[in-house]
């Protein structure tokens, strides 16, 4: 297979700046993949989703009965990310977690940020992430965001924007390690002729940051990975952190508080727990605190956190800066917080809640992506450009029955990385997730989940809606 | 080590070893009927009873014949001991253990339960003797993986209960069908027809080359055949055998020495084991050999209970009290 007669069109393309020439971080690759014999590139996809398939690599989808598991598609063209432009980005999160970390900590203690009226107070405490057994918390080290994925998307400019921001349990990264196992034993020689920064060191980094959690007077601290259980979308990345930390996978049913302690049930019987990485909404955690019909929490865990007897990662409350109305205010934060300018753009974004903007966003659906400030995995939004007029009127219904809950952005023109589709290359749409560790100080992983949308022309890349992923290649500064 | 993480070890290698020894029956009942003369009735009814399961079957299938027990057995989701099910629950349980258990006990899994999935879908019955011997296989090589993949610590023990009580059970289950229904033809001692069933027997167990080694004897008689299934001290597939190992496991994750006890699984487990011991298979047939059976499967069945409470529902009570938002 060859690039001759690939063509990157109007769209900013992360491997090609125009047909037929290479961008200086992709060159290399594509000499590389030209060589190949015929044939060679598909037997080689081929046998990397096998790869794949055995290693179990797997997500669950909701609400379908059979078949709920379905393997994670890959492709096996990577993503190229220049040296250059990962300092950018990975400057541009470190303040952006920075900012955010101190606003949720503002905002359950002191709240400075709304009595100086930069963020209206009424926002906050109609955000359902915003819990209020939260307020007055003062998390270990000050650090309640230890883990955030934050989704980045580049426009036909090639110009970087934040899309979301996801603290509460962001997934993921288990893809991108096992993308990276996958392609170095696909194509062994290209890694050893391209500098591509090593991604391996993500679980160490991932288990230092917890343990660096736990009371400084517990010499062995006892880790854990909490799971809603074999059912949730993300379990195999549960499982897979876990044993690539070597800690406990637990549930909510293993734990328990015993004498003001959290223990898990052991066959040797109790054994106390003092760090917990959760991957489990917060509301579901404590049953006695947050949604009282949760079976997957510990009754009682929160009275046990609050006295300083366990620590949890992400901490509870976090969750209030996935809400898509809050992300619009983050370069404000950063300047409030930090005193500095964002170095990573959002994108411009309506919000509903404030009439002019409404009145702007109803008038204009057929342009704009419309997106409800508590959802994830691309449900609960309008992509106008592909929308029908009966959806559009849907859509503003909804949004005028409750304009707090929505928000608008223009329709990005997403860069694209060649892909195999079928037999030959096809430009496809791609977002990028790079996972940010904040434990003694803030650690941006190399690279992240390059998600693609493998449907031509679609611009949804989530894996609930048919996208796949690739490899994320960062490349070593020279 | 977590008391759900050892459940789920236990109970994915007891799914496994129950497959296995459903793909052993018909292997065998198959090879059985070729052999036999065509006026002979097939058997497949004794197939369903050593399952215990008759009454699902009678329910959902109605006349014992080779279609019906083949689907019964192997690929029927609805029914619970299936191949199919077994599988599947393999894999489930293997799942919820994913980051204890070896990637490659995983991996083996995994494509073990696509090979029965996959098979499932369409299978021409003369490809049926193959897919069952892969089955056998597969469950060979998930033992040999387990052993030589993840340490010899608590878990692996756990394991070892799990697959050697489920192949107590089992060895006991088949004994007790092919002893009822080949006891009718003992007046008939000589006729190849009596002879094939009780090589079949062994057959189906992988016994019939180890016991012809160990008696020494050219004679394949149904109190020697019931002596090596039950009480032969060595041969891995014998109630003896399983008893002695699952009490070896249990002592090994409690550290009390043999021939002690200090919880009572270790207690039922060590009687099951001892009684079997001084057993000779004379006593059995004389006090009957279904009898004998059938408190052979409650006493297993105990030992099963005995661990469950023992090591792995150690909830305390006060977390039942669980705050639901009930009106």
């Amino acid at each position: 297979m060859r690039f001759d007669t690939y063509d990157p069109e109007h769209f900013y393309d992360e491997l090609f700046q125009s047909s037929q020439t290479p961008r200086p971080q992709g060159q290399v690759l594509i000499d590389k993949i030209h060589r190949l014999p015929d044939g060679e590139l598909l037997q080689r996809q081929r046998a990397a989703q096998e790869a794949l398939c055995k290693l179990g690599a797997t997500f669950n989808v909701y609400g379908e009965t059979e078949g709920t598991e379905r393997v994670f598609p890959f492709d096996v063209i990577p993503r190229v990310i220049s040296a250059q432009d990962w300092n950018f980005l990975e400057q541009g999160l470190k303040q952006r977690i920075h900012a955010l970390n101190s606003f949720i900590d503002d905002i359950y203690n002191d709240q400075k940020i709304l009595k100086d009226k930069i963020i209206p107070r009424e926002l906050i405490l109609s955000a359902k992430g915003y819990l209020l057994p939260c307020i007055g918390l003062k998390p270990a080290k000050g650090v309640w965001c230890h883990i955030t994925g934050t989704d980045l998307v580049r426009d036909s400019k090639g110009q970087w924007y934040v899309l979301e921001d996801n603290l509460r349990c962001p997934s993921g990264i288990s893809y991108v390690l096992e993308n990276r196992q996958v392609m170095k034993s696909t194509f062994p020689q290209i890694f050893k002729e391209i500098p591509i920064q090593p991604v391996d060191e993500y679980p160490s980094r991932l288990l230092a940051t917890l343990i660096h959690l736990a009371p400084n007077t517990i010499s062995r601290p006892t880790v854990v990975v909490l799971t809603p259980g074999i059912y949730n979308s993300a379990y195999f990345e549960h499982s897979y952190l876990a044993q690539q930390m070597g800690i406990e996978l637990v549930e909510g049913r293993d734990l328990v508080v015993v004498d003001g302690y959290l223990q898990m049930q052991t066959t040797k019987g109790l054994q106390q727990v003092d760090v917990i990485y959760r991957r489990l909404d917060d509301d579901f955690m404590d049953p006695t605190v947050f949604r009282s019909d949760s079976q997957l929490g510990i009754p009682g865990l929160m009275e046990v956190y609050r006295a300083g007897r366990v620590a949890i990662a992400n901490a509870p409350g976090t969750g209030i800066a996935d809400d898509k109305v809050i992300y619009a205010y983050v370069p404000d934060m950063i300047k409030y917080y930090l005193d500095e300018d964002p170095i990573l753009a959002n994108v411009p974004t309506y919000l509903c809640w404030e009439d002019q903007q409404l009145q702007h966003v109803l008038a204009n659906l057929d342009q704009l992506v419309v997106k409800s400030a508590n959802e994830s995995g691309g449900y609960g939004m309008l992509i106008g450009t592909q929308s029908t007029e009966a959806e559009r009127q849907e859509f503003a219904q909804r949004i005028q029955a409750n304009p707090r809950n929505y928000i608008a952005q223009p329709t990005l023109c997403l860069s694209r990385v060649p892909t195999i589709l079928g037999e030959e290359f096809s430009g496809c749409h791609v977002d990028l997730r790079p996972y940010i560790l904040y434990g003694q100080d803030i650690y941006v992983h190399p690279g992240g989940l390059t998600r693609v949308a493998l449907k031509k022309g679609s611009l949804v890349v989530n894996s609930s809606q048919g996208g796949g992923s690739k490899d994320t290649w960062v490349l070593c500064q020279e | 080590m977590l008391s759900r993480v050892a459940d789920s070890i236990y109970w994915l290698n007891r799914y496994i070893e129950r497959a296995e020894n459903v793909a052993r029956f018909l292997e065998v009942n198959l090879n059985l009927i070729l052999d036999l003369p065509t006026r002979v009735q097939q058997q497949w009814q004794p197939l369903v009873a050593t399952t215990g399961d008759k009454d699902f079957f009678d329910q959902h299938y109605g006349e014992a014949n080779a279609e019906n027990v083949i689907q019964f057995l192997t690929f029927d989701p609805q029914y619970p001991n299936s191949l199919m099910s077994c599988l599947q629950k393999a894999r489930e349980n293997a799942r919820s253990v994913r980051e204890v258990i070896s990637t490659e006990m995983w991996q083996h899994i995994n494509a073990f339960y696509w090979l029965v999935a996959n098979t499932a879908k369409d299978l021409a019955l003369a490809d049926l003797n193959q897919f069952l011997e892969d089955v056998r296989q597969a469950s060979h090589l998930f033992a040999g993986i387990m052993d030589a993949t993840i340490s010899h610590n608590e878990g692996w023990h756990f394991g070892q209960m799990g697959r050697l009580l489920e192949r107590a059970d089992k060895t006991s289950r088949i004994l007790d069908v092919k002893y009822f229904m080949l006891l009718p033809s003992l007046k008939h001692v000589g006729m190849p027809i009596d002879e094939l069933g009780w090589i079949a027997l062994l057959k189906s167990t992988s016994a019939y080359e180890m016991y012809r080694k160990r008696s020494n004897r050219h004679l394949i008689t149904p109190a020697e055949v019931a002596d090596f299934l039950i009480l032969d001290p060595d041969f891995p597939r014998s109630i003896r055998f399983c008893a002695a190992q699952v009490e070896r496991s249990l002592h090994l994750v409690s550290g009390s020495p043999l021939g002690s006890w200090c919880n009572p699984a270790e207690r039922s487990i060590g009687r099951l084991r001892s009684e079997l011991e001084f057993l000779t298979v004379e006593e059995i047939i004389e006090g009957g050999m279904h009898q004998f059976l059938d408190r052979l499967q409650q006493q297993i069945n105990q030992v099963d209970q005995e661990i469950f409470k023992t090591f792995l529902d150690r909830r305390p009570i006060h977390t039942h009290l669980q705050v639901q938002s009930q009106s």
